[in-house]
């Protein structure tokens, strides 16, 4: 022990170290942030070094070239000693980094910890989440395989929408005219090198602020924070109720962080690494990309906004998101920290994260997709072609054989991008079907041309038999008075 | 020779090293520039759209819809697959073709050509597009890109190389329609 002292001692002499640290991990804090509220920006910081221990291990064995990254990632998976662990550890952890880095947000906003004199911690912040998702972004682009080449295809088609910048901006972005080797060279600079560097700088500065500024103490309902008052008011609550950081609230944190992690290498060792899925080849065409989980929202976004909205939403959107974000502490610098007293704040959580829940689950099932294989692939069921004519099965060929199944489901089988067709003759007269299917509209595709007027037959007799046993079909009812004998020749009086 | 003095000499020099500094600064950042947007002021070589064949005009039967597969113009060795991108080829009769760029004009996933329907359908967002590359409905704005084409000895070329987005100037697909509607058969 002697000697482990004296040795610590010479070092000490010379790095002049011991003095300043002690300082920092025994600055006080008040005693109720001593808390399992607390921990999330701890536990964000060791899954980051967590993430740039695995990634230093993975571009031992990754070969960022088009051509070879994918092969190197075959090879990782299952030629290398626990490569496919390596791989899961570093795949899972940027999911665990996304999700603790906005917990740790929201509850820096529920408990308006960036109110003065915090707001450039906060801003500083934010920049720390937009390098998260960017390396969450560029990390997949790296898993070079078909989800990642269609997705950056989406990333630029999106950039190309910028007014006159537009095309260059994906020249930038791709590093040349087409997405290929040049591509996933500069996302791997910036995945390893850049983003990683500004990281570690900001991250530096977040820390710096926390401790120079000290933790955001508890928020209770009617201390109201003033610019005047409130250093002062700090001071004192330290000074009355503080508590030395070390080892008064870290335990928590440490305990946290160990959980984290522990849960991180469970997870990563039951569901494995992610992917890749197929080679990166440009010439497979039978693909559906999908993008990773914290990108599935934007996925279902673009889907369900009308076609000119989506432009202005794509480009002013972010903007203003940001903006909002970046503004937040110098609108609201003051006032009530409680959340208690905060209903508009809770309720825009809540209201985000219903909204982003919703769209991540419907990208999970992603109705608005036509289903590419169910016109050859999902049969049509039973009950709607038993006790059929000739006719209205040759009409069920066609639906099958024109791919309205890809659209259409009939008996929950089939695609989602259309409506169900199990009630449709309940909703359409015969006159209608035809109308829908020869002119299309209501974003339906017009049938017109590659239907023969045979077949529009056939389909639409098909058509008029979906619906429930019992229930008359929709039928037009000035048809009926039309076809009934007239009684009365046109232009005599009624008796 | 008195303090003040001193220090005004030497913040002067200070000043002239910082301008110094700023001077190389700025002249270095010209090279550094031109290197980092080198993909956007097209300083290179070979063109960003060259010809490039499809192959022989008899892998396209006249009515037909067909994929063709090209390799771009300015390609490295290290690019693998990514040197080839993929076309539709529509031969109308023997003179005239129509060749659409894969991309959906939506958000550029592959679009897929089901001749039995006449459609061209995307996998991600549901666009459609008729057979003429026009659009059919979906959150695609506008029709199909679609490449310049010529014919020489028999042989199909198309003029590509570059990635067509929602920004590309748009072939005559585009300008046939682009709101949607489509006069019916």
């Amino acid at each position: 022990m002697r000697l482990i002292r004296q040795i610590g001692e010479w070092f000490d002499e010379r790095l002049q170290l011991a003095a300043t640290l002690r300082e920092t991990v025994e600055h006080p804090v008040p005693r109720e942030t001593a808390s399992w509220f607390y921990v999330f920006g701890s536990a964000a910081l060791v899954v980051f070094v967590m993430q740039i221990i695995t990634g230093i291990m993975l571009a031992v064995i990754y070969v960022p070239s088009a051509g070879e990254a994918w092969n190197s990632l075959q090879t990782l998976n299952h030629s290398i000693a626990l490569g496919w662990y390596i791989r899961a550890l570093h795949g899972w952890g940027s999911n665990f980094m996304v999700a603790i880095v906005l917990i740790h947000m929201v509850q820096v906003f529920l408990f308006g910890a960036f109110k003065y004199p915090r707001e450039l911690t906060w801003i500083v912040g934010i920049f720390l989440l937009l390098m998260t998702l960017g390396m969450a972004f560029s990390g997949q682009v790296l898993r070079f395989d078909q989800d990642a080449f269609w997705g950056i295809g989406i990333g630029a088609s999106i950039s190309s929408r910028v007014p006159i910048m537009g095309p260059w901006i994906v020249n930038l972005l791709l590093g040349g005219p087409i997405i290929a080797g040049a591509t996933l060279s500069r996302f791997f600079a910036l995945h390893v090198f850049v983003i990683p560097g500004m990281l570690i700088g900001f991250i530096g500065l977040h820390l710096l602020m926390v401790l120079k500024l000290g933790i955001n103490e508890w928020p209770m309902p009617g201390r109201i924070v003033r610019k005047s008052t409130y250093l002062k008011e700090y001071h004192e609550l330290i000074k009355k109720d503080g508590i030395p950081f070390f080892p008064g609230a870290v335990y928590k944190d440490i305990f946290f962080a160990g959980c984290v992690l522990l849960t991180l290498a469970i997870v990563a060792a039951y569901f494995g690494p992610f992917g890749p899925s197929g080679r990166p080849d440009p010439t497979i065409i039978q693909t559906v990309p999908r993008p990773d989980y914290f990108f599935l929202w934007l996925y279902a976004l673009l889907s369900l906004l009308p076609p000119q909205m989506e432009t202005p939403a794509l480009l002013i959107g972010p903007v203003v998101a940001l903006l909002f974000l970046l503004l937040l502490p110098f609108l609201f610098g003051e006032g009530e920290k409680s959340w208690k007293r905060r209903p508009i704040a809770v309720l825009t959580i809540l209201l985000v994260a219903v909204v982003l829940g919703t769209f991540t689950d419907l990208a999970g099932h992603a109705p608005w997709s036509p289903v590419m294989d169910a016109w050859s692939g999902d049969p049509i069921p039973q009950q709607f072609l038993q006790k059929r004519s000739a006719l209205e099965r040759q009409g069920a060929l066609i639906f099958q054989l024109k791919q309205c199944h890809n659209c259409h489901a009939l008996g929950e089988e089939g695609g989602k991008r259309g409506p169900a067709l199990d009630n449709v003759a309940l909703l359409l007269t015969p006159d209608q079907l035809i109308r829908q299917v020869i002119q299309g509209g209501g974003n339906m595709p017009a049938y017109g041309k590659n239907l023969s007027p045979p077949e529009t037959t056939a389909l639409v007799a098909f058509l008029k038999t979906l619906h429930p046993a019992g229930q008359q079909p929709a039928r037009d009812a000035s048809r009926a008075v039309a076809e009934e004998p007239a009684t009365h020749p046109p232009g005599s009086k009624n008796p | 020779m008195t303090l003040p003095d001193n220090l005004s000499r030497r913040a002067m020099f200070v000043k002239l090293g910082i301008l110094f500094n700023g001077i190389i600064a700025a002249l270095l950042a010209i090279p550094i520039l031109r290197y980092v947007l080198s993909s956007v002021t097209r300083a290179r070589k070979v063109g960003y759209e060259t010809w490039l064949p499809l192959g022989s005009l008899d892998q396209f039967p006249a009515g037909q819809t067909r994929l063709g597969t090209f390799c771009n113009p300015d390609v490295q060795p290290w690019d693998g697959k990514t040197a080839y991108s993929d076309c539709w080829v529509r031969r109308i009769d023997d003179r005239t073709f129509q060749v659409f760029a894969i991309n959906c004009m939506h958000l550029g996933c592959p679009v897929r050509w089901f001749p039995q329907s006449g459609l061209f359908m995307c996998p991600c967002h549901g666009g459609v597009y008729y057979e003429d590359g026009a659009r059919a409905s979906g959150p695609p704005e506008r029709g199909l890109f679609e490449y310049a084409y010529k014919i020489e000895d028999r042989k199909l070329y198309i003029k590509a190389g570059e990635l067509p987005t929602p920004a590309s100037p748009g072939g005559p697909a585009a300008l046939i329609d682009i709101s949607g509607k489509r006069p019916c058969a």
